[in-house]
């Protein structure tokens, strides 16, 4: 049994809305093991953002834990939880991604540069990791040289770069068309499998949960559903349920 | 340490990836950075014009006549005082100066002057730097200051026509040129340095000061024994010689009719430049972090701390202006190259420094906003503004 990278325990976030309180997460548990890459999907308002920024340490929680690589986030103040986005979480968003004046390139070294990590060896790797993506040719384009897609690579090429213990996706295909979003998920998926990290992606196009492992099903805040066999995953994938 | 490094990283990255645009600001810094130092400079020059004789006095102590209000112009001391003066112990030496306003006539048109006199070797008198001083009496000879010889193209050993107005009529005088100084002028007018008996003969008087043929000195530079001793020597001099008033150069300097005004309004314009580029940079800066706010967003939510962001905000805001007031500083100097002599600029060392040093502060200052906008940026809602 892989060890748990990830666990959230009965976490709630509430909001106070014209006076009233909403439960965005509404008690929700769960755990993901390293090399395991789970998607998150649900309606919108459903509260997947929401949970995707408490695990990102960007947002704090009304009451619950939450456990990154044994780091429990309640117990952390700011100062320890830039750092523990900077050393232990890779991210890559909707778009706008990158740091618009760094080449691929450094972009992807940025994460090196944050964590002191820049050295020969590391340089090598984020040149290897972006040739993997297929951006071989693109290591000196500035993001705005750069389609969409190849966007999206470098920023899952900076996610993994500083090898976090866990790597978090918001939507990100949402600005490519279906193939290449298909392209940057499998990708994606390979890469979290291959280095044995816990990935979680939030995304409402279901056919993207293709190379999930796992999908966890939110709605109005809480988990409704857990879809695990391949089965189960690939019939949503075709939008069977 | 290390976030002070990426931070300086991304600010050389973001300013040479954006070279063009950040350029356009450098350029509106140079731009204020000319003004300022020209102002700082015709400053200087228009001080030194009015100044520069009083300025530049051996002496540490000016006698004034009583209510003349340390104005030069105003006092009009007796003939003795001058020996009531050397008398107090503690003065050195003390020289009488007259001054007085004149003509002239050169080759090149007319010149005014100020025609001063002071006695060879007292203070008052400036060092002579070619030629020799003036015979006493009344041996119509002058010592010239530089400026002015440049301006009517007279040498040494020539003779030089003054003409003053006395009693009604316009009358001739022919003086000879002995000697040169330099760093002499005075009420914004070159100076010329004669005998007080000659100085009494050739100055524009009055028929009723025609009557009366004994120079009065309007003022006495007092040199003192111990030049650290300004307060309790103006309390002797005041306590044992009647009818007078003292001040030191800087008092003396201050009451020359017009200067404080002209100093204060040429500081007000640099001040008021330095402002404006305090705005101009403060709203370049603040419109960029506006449209930047997703990407510190990012920036942040990626393990980046405040510390980077600002420092980094801080650091492209010093390059900027650095680069500013570099193309500034060398604009200044070729402008300078080709501005005619008449015109009183004067770039003195101290005074460019404190115009560099607040040209270099207005930039941090007018980016405190923005950066400080840039640090409390939350990368959660900056993302979601994406």
């Amino acid at each position: 049994m892989k060890e748990v990278v990830l666990e959230v325990r009965d976490l709630v976030k509430t909001f106070i809305l014209d006076g009233s309180a909403l439960n965005a997460v509404d008690h929700v548990s769960f755990q993901v093991r390293s090399g395991e890459f789970v998607a998150l999907v649900g309606p919108s308002g459903s509260g997947k953002t929401t949970l995707l920024s408490i695990l990102a340490a960007l947002l704090t929680q009304s009451s619950g834990e939450v456990f990154i690589d044994g780091h429990q986030l309640s117990a952390m103040n700011e100062s320890q939880r830039v750092k523990l986005r900077r050393s232990r979480i890779g991210f890559t968003f909707q778009s706008n991604n990158l740091i618009p004046y760094l080449t691929a390139q450094e972009n992807v070294e940025f994460m090196l540069r944050l964590n002191g990590t820049m050295g020969k060896v590391n340089r090598l790797r984020a040149e290897e990791l972006l040739a993997r993506l297929g951006l071989e040719g693109r290591l000196h384009s500035l993001p705005a040289q750069m389609s969409g897609g190849q966007q999206q690579r470098v920023a899952i090429a900076r996610a993994l770069i500083h090898n976090p213990a866990v790597v978090l996706a918001d939507e990100p295909t949402a600005s490519l068309d279906t193939e290449r979003a298909m392209q940057v998920v499998q990708t994606f998926a390979g890469l979290i499998h291959e280095n044995q990290r816990a990935g979680i992606m939030v995304t409402h196009d279901l056919r993207m949960c293709k190379y999930v492992d796992r999908i966890l099903q939110m709605r109005d805040g809480k988990l409704v559903n857990e879809y695990k066999t391949r089965a189960e995953i690939e019939a949503l994938a075709k939008g069977d349920h | 340490m290390r976030a002070l490094s990426i931070a300086t990283y991304l600010a050389f990255k973001e300013v040479w990836r954006n070279r063009g645009r950040f350029l356009l600001v450098s350029l509106v810094i140079a731009l204020i950075t000319l003004l300022v130092l020209f102002i700082a400079a015709l400053g200087e020059g228009l001080a030194n014009g009015n100044r520069q004789y009083v300025a530049n006095l051996n002496a540490q102590l000016i006698v004034f006549l009583q209510k003349s209000d340390y104005i030069i112009a105003s006092s009009q001391l007796q003939v003795d005082t001058v020996n009531q003066v050397r008398r107090v112990d503690g003065v050195a030496a003390a020289g009488p100066i007259y001054t007085a306003s004149t003509e002239i006539e050169s080759n090149r048109g007319p010149l005014k002057v100020s025609l001063l006199a002071a006695q060879p070797g007292q203070p008052g008198m400036p060092a002579v730097l070619s030629g020799r001083d003036f015979h006493g009496g009344d041996s119509r000879e002058v010592v010239m200051d530089q400026n002015t010889a440049l301006q009517t193209g007279i040498q040494i050993g020539e003779e030089i026509t003054i003409r003053s107005t006395q009693g009604g009529t316009d009358e001739f005088f022919y003086l000879r040129v002995v000697g040169l100084t330099s760093n002499q002028s005075y009420y914004f007018q070159p100076t010329i340095f004669t005998s007080p008996e000659t100085w009494e003969n050739v100055k524009p008087q009055s028929a009723a000061e025609l009557k009366d043929d004994t120079p009065y000195p309007n003022v006495i530079a007092v040199q003192l024994s111990n030049p650290t001793q300004i307060n309790l020597m103006e309390s002797r001099l005041l306590g044992q010689v009647q009818n007078i008033e003292v001040a030191d150069i800087p008092t003396t300097i201050n009451n020359i009719p017009g200067y404080s005004a002209q100093q204060g309004t040429v500081q007000t314009q640099g001040i008021f430049t330095l402002l404006i580029g305090v705005l101009v940079i403060g709203g370049f800066f603040q419109i960029q972090i506006l449209q930047k706010v997703p990407q510190i967003g990012v920036l942040k939510a990626i393990g980046s701390s405040n510390a980077t962001v600002g420092a980094s905000a801080v650091i492209q805001i010093i390059i900027v202006t650095a680069m500013g007031v570099a193309i500034g500083g060398g604009l200044t100097y070729l402008f300078s190259l080709g501005f005619p002599p008449t015109i009183p600029l004067v770039f003195n060392g101290t005074n460019s420094l404190f115009a560099i040093i607040a040209l270099m502060l207005i930039g941090p200052i007018g980016g405190l906003v923005s950066i400080i906008y840039a640090v409390r940026i939350e990368p959660l809602k900056a993302l979601r503004l994406q």
